[in-house]
């Protein structure tokens, strides 16, 4: 009768001690912090250079994940239809350019120019940032909005729900989210969850 | 008429069933028929749904089933791969069984992903999961799952466990040792 609840708790101690990882990051309704990074414009970002901004589409994103680069067209349309609204895209490259040469900040502004980034793109220097937020993968998506002094995270996880085909989504995720911010509903979904690359840390 | 229609359904019937018997060494969880098949020289990979895959996270049988997603565009995952292929080979006897799951896009399935397998010689047994509804399915992989890879699902009859996480060769060893051990 003794053994089974010590297994169980040794059990329990192992998978702790195997997944430190996972309860680290932001949840839904946490204050964000704020962050100043190197954007590929030569510029220094922070969010509260955007003092008239309702909130923030914050997308850990890069040059090189397949995922990322299938989302790209869907992360720049975000950011037209929603930073005159309040809701500027920022993204920020999370991964080290060391492991990962084609995420460096020379082939970040390349990428921006070629594919014409209307929104801050910004590389994580030091890589403080994405594990602050809890981002584990590219892309990976945190809606912020601002309430009163704070920026609280209202949305975490994936773009829409089919990263092979823009036209066969049938739920677009963050669109329904900001929509709901915007016309003051609760956000229908708070958490999904997608494939996508590893942090290369 | 009836009489005339037999060989046609039998026909057709044989060469499903045939598809799905010539598949069924390395794929013996395999219950329906893929969705479609990826040439190598070394083997069809058969193309399946979540729906598709779900028997082989839960068969009931004896032995170790370890379920590693992976994808030919990951550098990490490709780097772990040598020890998935090392431990089918030096577990095998103590009932270890190494499925490779890959989550290639379709446009890398004819491209990448056969030419990958035969240049490194891969012999653990391959199989495509194409679903893009991946909110859906993610959580029914484990719970613990953010949707980062590689990921790895190892489980036997009485104990589960998932890693979001590169394995070295000695990590690798000792989880399945404890399972082993249990």
């Amino acid at each position: 009768m003794k053994t089974i609840p010590q297994t169980l708790l040794l059990l329990a101690f192992l998978s702790l001690s195997v997944f430190p990882v996972f309860s680290q990051g932001y949840a839904i309704g946490d204050k964000a912090a704020d962050f100043a990074l190197p954007a590929v414009d030569g510029n220094t970002v922070s969010l509260s250079d955007f003092p008239d901004a309702r909130g923030f589409i914050v997308v850990f994103t890069c040059n090189t994940c397949p995922y990322a680069q299938a989302y790209e067209q869907r992360i720049e349309a975000l950011n037209r239809q929603y930073a005159s609204r309040g809701f500027p895209v920022i993204a920020i490259n999370p991964n080290n350019p060391s492991i990962q040469p084609g995420d460096s900040f020379e082939k970040m502004k390349e990428r921006a120019a070629q594919r014409g980034f209307t929104f801050p793109y910004l590389l994580d220097e030091g890589q403080e940032v994405y594990p602050r937020y809890g981002a584990t993968r590219t892309p990976h998506v945190f809606l912020l909005e601002r309430s009163g002094g704070d920026l609280l995270v209202r949305y975490i996880g994936a773009v829409d729900d089919n990263y092979q085909d823009a036209k066969a989504v049938e739920t677009p995720y963050v669109e329904a989210a900001v929509e709901a911010l915007l016309s003051g509903r609760p956000v229908p979904m708070e958490t999904t969850r997608a494939i996508g690359c590893s942090i290369k840390a | 008429m009836i009489m005339n229609r037999i060989p046609l359904l039998l026909c057709c019937f044989l060469s499903a069933t045939s598809l799905l018997q010539s598949q069924q060494n390395r794929y013996p969880w395999l219950e329906v028929s893929p969705k479609t098949m990826v040439s190598t020289r070394v083997g069809d990979i058969p193309v399946v749904d979540f729906s598709g895959l779900q028997p082989l996270l839960e068969q009931d049988g004896p032995g170790i089933h370890v379920i590693n997603f992976w994808a030919t565009w990951c550098a990490p995952c490709i780097k772990e791969l040598p020890h998935f292929e090392s431990l089918r080979e030096d577990f095998a006897d103590r009932g270890v069984k190494v499925t490779l799951v890959s989550l290639d896009m379709p446009a890398f399935w004819e491209k990448r992903l056969p030419a990958f397998i035969e240049k490194r010689g891969i012999e653990s047994p391959v199989v495509v999961l194409d679903d893009p509804r991946q909110n859906d399915w993610i959580p029914r992989v484990s719970p613990q799952w953010s949707g980062a890879i590689p990921a790895t699902l190892i489980y036997d009859h009485e104990r589960r466990e998932f890693y979001e996480q590169s394995f070295d060769g000695p990590q690798l060893e000792a989880v399945i040792n404890s399972f082993l051990n249990d």
